[in-house]
């Protein structure tokens, strides 16, 4: 029995465009009727996460700019959630961030965060849609 | 009828990452087990009855403080106590170490993966999991529990038969049951769906 309610196409766009990849499929598998809402519920929650670690990366970039294994692992918790609900775009970016941390280079974190922070409000966008 | 063995089995999931817990706890119930999440390796070590000073158990009864634990799956990099050092813990344990450990992680690092199964981990899975990770567990389920169910392997054949009791009571212990099922598996697959 189907239990989603959007169009199923709206989903495919976003995959197509990039944004998100496989495992955002697997989560969709993992949605039955004993877990209803387990989609929106994980979305949810990587919106929650994910906001307050890109705070905190914000936050010890000006605080701590020299701190790079500071960065490097709050970048890392980052990576994880991205990867973990299908986020490719914004994992990308998050890798190409922590090589810029492995090179202590500052600029290149700097420029780096900027495109992280831009594909996780782009998904955030995107992702709203999906939910409506 | 088939006896859903898995629903019985216990695993205790650890990761300090919230959407990972919620992720594994998921993969874990849809395949039919029961599920305990914690987020650090202490909190692993209290569930399973050890303190992270001690090597043997605190001498409680088992009913009060500890549930049983059928595995163990645990992420490699938390803060703290890692995945690591909990595997090594947990198998440095006289009481623990038969208990099956399966280590995760988001990084493809070989030199980690042989320093994990070295350590004793029966497993190492790569994150994102995916269902089809959790299929590798079947074979550490059943070595698991021959300790605890009687477990009988005809000599000649691939039949096995499981008692559906889901005690805790030894082999030896165990009355023959009516409720015991014949279950029939094809040759190297565990199917017991």
């Amino acid at each position: 029995m189907f239990i989603y309610t959007r169009p199923a196409y709206q989903f495919c766009q976003v995959v197509l465009q990039g944004y998100l990849d496989e495992q955002f499929y697997q989560l969709e598998e993992l949605q039955d009727e004993s877990s209803p809402n387990f989609v929106e519920e994980v979305v949810t929650l990587f919106f929650r996460d994910s906001s307050r670690l890109v705070a905190n990366i914000d936050q010890a970039l000006q605080k701590y700019p020299q701190d790079f294994r500071r960065l490097d692992n709050f970048m890392h918790q980052l990576k994880g959630s991205a990867s973990s609900i299908g986020a490719a775009k914004m994992k990308n970016e998050c890798t190409s961030f922590r090589e810029f941390c492995n090179k202590e280079n500052r600029e290149g974190c700097l420029r780096s965060f900027q495109k992280v922070k831009k594909e996780h409000a782009v998904l955030k966008q995107k992702l709203e849609n999906y939910f409506q | 009828m088939a006896v859903d063995a898995e629903a019985e089995f216990h695993v205790l999931a650890v990761d300090d990452s919230l959407i990972d817990r919620k992720l594994i706890e998921r993969l874990l119930k849809t395949s039919c087990f029961q599920v305990t999440t914690v987020d650090s390796g202490s909190k692993a070590l209290e569930v399973l009855g050890l303190r992270e000073d001690r090597t043997t158990p605190s001498a409680v009864s088992p009913e009060h403080n500890e549930i049983e634990v059928n595995l163990v799956i645990t992420d490699y990099c938390m803060p703290g106590m890692t995945g690591y050092d909990l595997l090594k813990k947990i198998k440095g344990s006289s009481s623990l170490k038969d208990i099956p450990v399966v280590v995760m992680s988001s990084e493809n690092v070989p030199s980690r993966i042989n320093r994990c199964l070295e350590g004793g981990a029966e497993e190492f899975f790569l994150k994102p999991v995916q269902l089809s990770d959790l299929k590798r567990l079947r074979p550490h389920i059943l070595k698991g529990r021959s300790k605890d169910q009687q477990l009988q392997r005809e000599e000649n054949s691939n039949t096995i038969i499981i008692s559906s009791s889901g005690s805790k009571r030894k082999a030896m212990d165990e009355e023959p049951s009516s409720e015991r099922t014949r279950l029939r598996f094809s040759t190297g697959s565990l199917t017991m769906l």
